[in-house]
């Protein structure tokens, strides 16, 4: 990374955004998670993660959070915060009060809180919805909930753990281009888990395609397009082609 | 609506049993003279009510408090959890009757010693279903609350506590019921008032419909406890009973 003279702050935030993975190996007792993986990520980047179910993906985001240490290895990564699998918003708070968590956990008082989060959740279409019960949402709004909770986490660096996994096909496309405009204006590190090598196409600057348990990192292609404020077009040639390439590497890495 | 023609059925085979069946009225009596008692003792047992409903409720606060304090402790601590828990079950099969006399002789015969028997009987079930509640928080949720850098003391503000409250007021449900037992044999080690104390005298004289009014009177207090925990379960946690589709 080029020192820019003059401008040390912002580079140290930058820097907060940057993943180092060197050596990293996980073993759960005999069990090898992930084996040797290394790994570095750019301050904005999006990457996401491709690979078979236990192939340790959801272990390699929690190392990079730093909630497991490696049995090898090292990582060197800025804040970062996790969006596991399943939301687990809160049922004893309404939506805005979800999203507002980490701002009340890092001291925020709660009408600067709540203002947030509301303007958070407008942005992300839930005006409305804000002093709705968890059980009240659909699994779509809940996930953009989730994901307000996430950003105003504030970390440069954000882990999403197949945050789409469990929509269906109109409502994910929906979340692919919802999620897309929030990092166009406002750019983080993304470390994105998914098992959709067309959502790793249209969401990322780069697709890592690990092998079957021990995970390695046995692909690691570059989207060479831009992101765009609406997520890239899935039909748009250059993409069919990451995710084919994406799919091979994937079914070379199974055989 | 099922309730009332279940209770009406009731009252119906009662009051035929004792009317035409062999069972002396000073054992047994109908329903009618039960009702009679009621509407003629009211002033009596109004003003035992009120004694032993102190007793019970301030019993039960009691249990909640000291129940869902002593089960945040027994979840924070592991060992503390293995060493304890079994005692406290031990501590369930002492017959209140036993313990009852030598609280009268630590505490005298006021309030205070009944309190301590309606809620060593109340906190058990209290300390059971509590600690339930906060086993039942998916260990993803604390993982969760830990990438977002919250402190043990924001994780129990934030995440145990309000998953330890409805649990804590479905105990206190569960225990009411045995609550007001609990205080009538208070009252029978040694008191001046309450419906316990109306009971004991009562059966003696062959005053049997008064003891019956007042044992229906006692079922009528718990069954009103019972529903104002059930409110209160209702307004203060109101997802306890929300199918989540994440939960
Ligand atoms: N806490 C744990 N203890 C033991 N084994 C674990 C633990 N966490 C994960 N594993 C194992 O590590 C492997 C990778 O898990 P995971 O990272 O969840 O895979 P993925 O997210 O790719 O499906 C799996 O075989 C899983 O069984
Ligand atoms: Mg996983």
């Amino acid at each position: 990374m080029a020192t820019r003279v003059g401008a040390p702050v912002v580079e140290a935030r930058e820097l907060e955004g940057e993943v180092r993975l060197q050596g990293l190996t996980r073993r759960f007792g005999e069990v090898v998670a992930l084996q040797d993986v290394a790994l570095r990520i750019a301050p904005r980047e999006v990457v996401a993660v491709v690979g078979p179910s236990g192939c340790g993906k959801s272990t390699l985001l929690e190392l990079v959070c730093g909630l497991q240490e490696p049995s090898d290895g090292t990582v060197h990564a800025g804040r970062a915060v996790l969006m596991p699998q399943r939301d687990l918003l809160l049922p004893w708070l309404d939506a805005r009060d979800n999203a507002a968590l980490p701002l009340r956990l890092a001291g925020t008082n709660k009408s600067d809180a709540r203002a947030q989060a509301h303007a958070l959740l407008t942005e992300l279409g839930l005006d409305g919805f804000e002093a709705s019960r968890t059980w009240e949402l659909s699994g779509g709004m809940r996930q953009r909930v989730a994901v307000a909770r996430t950003l105003l986490s504030g970390a440069p660096i954000l882990c999403l753990d197949e945050p789409f996994g469990a929509l269906d096909a109109i409502t994910r496309a929906d979340a692919q281009t919802w999620l897309s405009a929030i990092l166009h204006r406002t750019p983080r590190t993304v470390l994105l888990v998914t098992h959709d090598v067309e959502e790793a196409a249209v969401l990322a600057d780069r697709v890592l395609v690990l092998s079957p348990r021990p995970g390695r990192i046995v692909a690691d292609l570059a989207v060479d397009l831009p992101r765009t404020a609406t997520g890239r077009d899935p039909t748009d040639a250059r993409v069919v082609a990451v995710r084919a390439r994406a799919l091979e590497a994937l079914r070379g890495a199974m055989a | 609506m099922l309730a009332a023609l279940v209770v009406i059925a009731l009252l119906g085979g009662w009051e035929a049993y004792a009317r035409l069946g062999s069972i002396d009225d000073f054992i047994l009596p109908a329903p009618d003279q039960v009702a009679a008692s009621l509407w003629e003792d009211r002033g009596l047992l109004w003003d035992n009510l009120l004694v032993t409903a102190q007793e019970v409720v301030l019993g039960l606060a009691l249990a909640l408090a000291a129940g869902a304090l002593l089960a945040l402790a027994l979840h924070r601590f592991g060992p503390l959890r293995r060493a304890v828990y079994p005692l406290l079950v031990g501590t369930q099969a002492i017959p209140i009757v036993t313990i009852a006399p030598l609280l009268a002789a630590w505490f005298g015969y006021g309030l205070l010693p009944k309190l301590v028997i309606v809620a060593l009987v109340c906190f058990f079930p209290i300390v059971v279903t509590t600690l339930d509640g906060l086993a039942a928080v998916d260990p993803e949720q604390h993982k969760l609350l830990r990438s977002l850098g919250a402190s043990r003391a924001q994780t129990f503000r934030w995440v145990e506590a309000p998953a330890a409250l409805p649990a804590a007021l479905s105990g206190a449900k569960i225990a009411v019921a045995v609550g007001g037992i609990a205080a009538v044999f208070a009252e029978y080690a040694g008191s001046e008032k309450g419906l316990g104390h109306l009971l004991l005298q009562s059966i003696p004289q062959l005053e049997t419909a008064r003891a019956w009014a007042a044992v229906t009177v006692l079922a009528a207090l718990a069954i009103c406890c019972f529903a104002l925990l059930a409110l209160a379960e209702r307004r203060l946690a109101p997802w306890a009973h929300r199918k989540d589709p994440d939960a």
